[in-house]
């Protein structure tokens, strides 16, 4: 079991990490705080992700001379994408937080909805 | 506005050239109230709420949501953790992971797609389809964020306004970050372009070129103000180089999905490998995608900033 | 040389990204004409390529590029695929048409072109997860639909609406996160992204019992993760406040399209990545039917207590898939073939509620609650004939859809089901039950004449103004509102009637997959 944690430690790492994000975007009051978690959360699936493709004593996959062995290019090319995908879907996040912040001067989540649901009835 | 408001003002402006710091507050109020830093209209912001909320209302929402939610994301890592150590060992040759698929990456892409960057012809060439997602998932991420943060505000300001703005606030900003701007500007740009560029010879390419050059961008408004970077991109150009090269993108995957499921030939050369005009479309689209990206990511900072490009 | 029906599902997939990236520099009416004539479009080219594929009875693979799979990327089409992909245009494009008034009146003119590009990425998204033939695909297209599916929701811009689209969010990216790492986890364990060949690579895995525990967590995580983001009991929370909130157009189009897409690619990788076989000996399909029959039960108690008709309906939404999910459970080809008919029968019965619901509330003067809404349906009638068709077709009545959705599930439960028989059947009938009590009360509430004891004030003191509200003149509901409730009407009773043909094509589809 400890051979395996040794050569397998990114990998759980990256699970450690999984749960912290999962754990701040499902718990955390705060909005920008929930944001974040999900960024990290986002970021360890990219680690596990690139830990995939490593192989020992690859270089990496750029075609050079006298290179015996490379990383597989798959996995990193998976990663661009989902860094890209990551982005996004923080900036949207992010500009739904500065709505509500507008709207009700706070960024605890239980206080907008306590003043949402005060504030503007239910008559929408 | 033409001239100053009161008859005042150009007496106290050069009082404050003179070395009266104190009165730096009332020339801005005076001179361009509705570039005062306490205006309210950003974003449609309202008032504060006047009901407090109270301690009691805000612990009955927490408790039973939180003690679930903290055994559901422990259990969740202890499977994660049990999982993550039956997985294939990282680093390992035999690994399910190396197989006929990765072969055919490594060797068989320089021939077949013309690059160096096998990276790049992974996610340009083998798998383009996910890649022109990727492009439209950032695209629909800039709409989101314009239906949220879109205000339609005046920003037409006269010569004598701008000048004023430049004098009296310092163009939004100190005088190192200007400097260091006036030099970093076209190391950084350029840096961008040769990324973009260079997408198919080593490591880069449309996304992170883009970036870079986003970020130059980005840089230059918060050094000079939205003013002076509308001078050379202004909304006009942003959103005649958003759609174009989105439809340039589109365009070139239709011919290759088209052609590659029909069997007809390819019409974009491979060339010699290892020069900059190689590797068939990838350079074109590597392009495209530098300077959407760019774009999106100028774009964003705008509407964050101040809710228009 | 293949026909040129072969290349309609690519082409209808870029016509859309390419329409909805012209509609962000459009005018909002330029950009409307535009939506309508994409899912037109994709409507016409989806019924050509199901005439073709019907015609020649096998399931076709397109290359995406210029090399093959594993190393490229493909897409796959036989029955069930382009079927959806045309009923899914045809619901969407009646329910822009039919919105078109509340529409007008919600959005902000300088952004309404934005609304159309959101909806050309929706469909974008759904024909993508409908064809894909690869798992990262479906991830990055399941991105584009939860992006503008809260586009579609964040159009109007009352503080609660914002409120609601970052709850969805939130709920949203915790699904895409659980799909995800199952897609990593699936590719670390099998080291291919194409279904086919992972298919068979997980069920040598699964034979000879290598890499037991992440086949386990990896089919875990995809069903949670899939199950999170359609709204299954327990994470059906967001749903009220989603579906309430925002224009009916985007409420019909949230509930009936979107939340049914990731339940159908749910099952594109039931069939396609994991085989029958290894998924239902997980176990998985019995946590599956377990949630879905609590989900039929709470949802429609929730939605009894409800006092505000929108959010009636959303509960009620999730009661519906709740169905979804007990079909999945009982047994893969009757069960799930009962699934998705129910899938296309919600998808064409709730959209017309949300329309009818929305012009109801316009006629009591603006409110949504029970006690206005009395006798709203003399203000509107052709509004509460919709409710009524639909209601109807909700609770199972003979002659309408539902009932024959009703019906095949009962035969999935009893001739495939083992122990889920019983079960079944007693929460199918329960359900029934609970279904006419909210259904049915607000029917009648609509169409009654008499007024509340609570309505009449006090004994009014001489010269005070009367207390009785004032008269809301006659509800015109425009043609577009008409035409397109009037399809999803026609449709119901078309199909409640004439359902066999529709049940043999999916049945055939299935056994393609």
């Amino acid at each position: 079991m400890l051979e395996l944690l040794r050569s397998n430690y990114i990998e759980c790492f990256a699970m450690f990490l999984y749960a912290v994000g999962l754990f701040t975007l499902i718990l955390d009051k705060n909005l920008v705080k929930k944001i974040i978690g999900m960024d990290i959360m986002d970021s360890a699936v990219y680690l596990l992700l690139g830990s995939m493709g490593y192989i020992r004593g690859g270089k990496a996959p750029i075609l050079t001379e006298g290179v015996e062995t490379y990383v597989s290019p798959l996995p990193t090319g998976l990663v661009l994408t989902g860094i890209v995908v990551s982005v996004s879907v923080s900036a949207l996040m992010m500009a739904l937080a500065i709505r509500l912040y507008g709207k009700y001067h706070t960024l605890d989540i239980d206080e907008i909805y306590l003043l949402a649901r005060r504030g503007e009835g239910e008559n929408v | 506005m033409n001239e100053p408001r009161s008859p005042g003002f150009v007496a106290k402006w050069k009082r404050w050239r003179k070395g009266s710091p104190e009165l730096l507050r009332d020339l801005q109020c005076e001179a361009l109230p509705h570039m005062h830093p306490d205006r309210r209209a950003k974003y449609g912001w309202e008032d504060r709420p006047k009901a407090p909320i109270s301690a009691q209302d805000r612990k009955r929402l927490r408790s039973i949501y939180r003690s679930l939610a903290i055994v559901a994301c422990s259990v969740i890592f202890l499977f994660f953790l049990a999982t993550a150590l039956t997985l294939p060992r990282v680093g390992d040759p035999d690994a399910p992971a190396m197989n006929e698929v990765v072969d055919r990456y490594l060797n068989d892409s320089m021939e077949e797609t013309g690059v160096v960057n096998t990276v790049a012809g992974v996610i340009l060439s083998y798998r383009a389809f996910d890649t022109l997602g990727e492009a439209h998932v950032l695209f629909s991420a800039l709409a989101a964020v314009m239906i949220l943060l879109e205000t339609h505000a005046v920003t037409k300001r006269t010569k004598q306004e701008r000048l004023l703005q430049r004098v009296v606030w310092g163009a939004q900003g100190d005088p190192i970050m200007q400097e260091v701007t006036r030099i970093l500007f076209p190391a950084v740009a350029l840096f961008g372009i040769y990324v973009i560029f260079n997408g198919h010879l080593s490591p880069g390419g449309g996304f992170s070129g883009g970036t870079v050059f986003g970020a130059c961008l980005i840089l230059h408004s918060i050094a000079f103000g939205d003013d002076e970077t509308r001078r050379f991109f202004s909304e006009r150009i942003f959103l005649i180089v958003k759609v174009s090269t989105l439809l340039v993108y589109s365009i070139v995957m239709f011919a290759f999905f088209f052609t590659g499921a029909n069997g007809l030939p390819w019409a974009f050369p491979l060339g010699t490998v290892g020069n900059i005009f190689s590797s068939g479309h990838i350079l074109l689209v590597n392009i495209v995608v530098g300077f959407e990206v760019a774009c999106t990511m100028y774009g964003m900072y705008s509407m964050f900033e101040r809710g228009h490009v | 040389m293949r026909p040129v029906f072969y290349n309609f599902p690519m082409v209808s997939i870029v016509l859309s990204l390419v329409c909805a990236v012209i509609s962000s520099v459009l005018r909002g009416r330029a950009a409307r004409t535009l939506s309508l004539f994409l899912c037109t479009a994709v409507a016409v080219l989806s019924a050509c390529t199901l005439g073709y594929t019907v015609s020649c009875g096998e399931e076709l693979t397109y290359v995406m590029g210029r090399f093959p799979a594993p190393w490229g990327n493909e897409i796959r089409f036989g029955i069930v695929e382009p079927l959806i992909a045309l009923s899914f245009s045809i619901v969407l494009l009646l329910c822009i048409v039919g919105g078109k008034k509340q529409l007008q009146r919600d959005i902000d003119t300088g952004k309404a072109n934005l609304y159309y590009v959101m909806i050309d990425l929706v469909q974008a998204a759904l024909l993508t997860l409908s064809y894909t033939n690869d798992i990262f695909t479906a991830f990055v297209f399941v991105e584009i639909c939860t992006i503008s599916s809260s586009g579609l929701l964040m159009i109007r811009g009352l503080g609660r609406t914002t409120l609601a689209s970052i709850r969805y969010l939130v709920f949203s990216l915790v699904g895409s996160g659980l799909f995800l790492i199952g897609c990593v986890l699936i590719y670390g364990v099998t080291g291919h992204l194409l279904m086919p060949f992972i298919k068979e690579q997980i069920a040598v895995l699964w034979a000879t019992g290598q890499y037991r525990l992440p086949l386990l967590m990896i089919v875990g995580l995809i069903t949670m993760g899939l199950a999170i983001k359609s709204g299954m009991w327990p994470f059906h929370f967001w749903m009220p406040d989603t579906y309430s909130y925002t224009t009916p157009a985007s409420s019909g189009i949230l509930s009936g399209l979107i939340s049914k897409i990731y339940i159908l690619l749910l099952l594109r990788f039931v069939f396609c990545v994991f085989g029958t076989e290894v998924f239902y000996a997980t176990g998985i399909a019995a946590v599956l039917f377990v949630c879905g029959l609590a989900g039929m039960l709470f949802g429609s108690l929730r939605a009894i207590r409800e006092n505000h008709i929108m959010r009636m309906l959303a509960f009620s939404s999730a009661a519906q898939i709740g169905y979804i999910y007990m079909g999945i459970g009982l047994s893969p080809a009757l069960g799930v073939a009962a699934a998705v008919l129910h899938i296309l029968c919600h998808a064409v019965t709730k959209p017309p509620l949300f329309l009818a619901a929305a012009e109801l509330t316009d006629a009591a003067g603006g409110s949504a609650r029970f006690a206005d809404l009395q006798g709203a349906a003399y203000r509107a009638p052709m509004s509460a004939a919709v409710f009524l068709i639909g209601s109807l077709s909700m609770v199972g009545i003979p002659l309408l859809f539902g009932f024959i959705t009703k019906f095949r599930f009962a035969a999935a439960a009893i001739t495939g089901g083992g122990w889920m028989m019983l079960p079944a059947l007693v929460m199918l009938a329960v359900s029934t039950v609970l279904n006419t009590m909210y259904l049915l009360r607000t029917v009648l509430r609509i169409y009654s004449t008499r007024l509340e004891p609570e309505e009449h004030g006090p004994a009014r003191e001489a010269g005070e103004p009367p207390m009785a509200p004032e008269p809301v003149p006659h509800l015109h509901s425009g043609a577009c509102f008409a035409g397109a409730t009037g399809v999803f009407c026609a449709l119901n009773v078309a199909f409640g009637v004439w359902s066999q043909p529709l049940w043999d094509l999916l049945v055939r589809g299935l056994q393609l997959l």
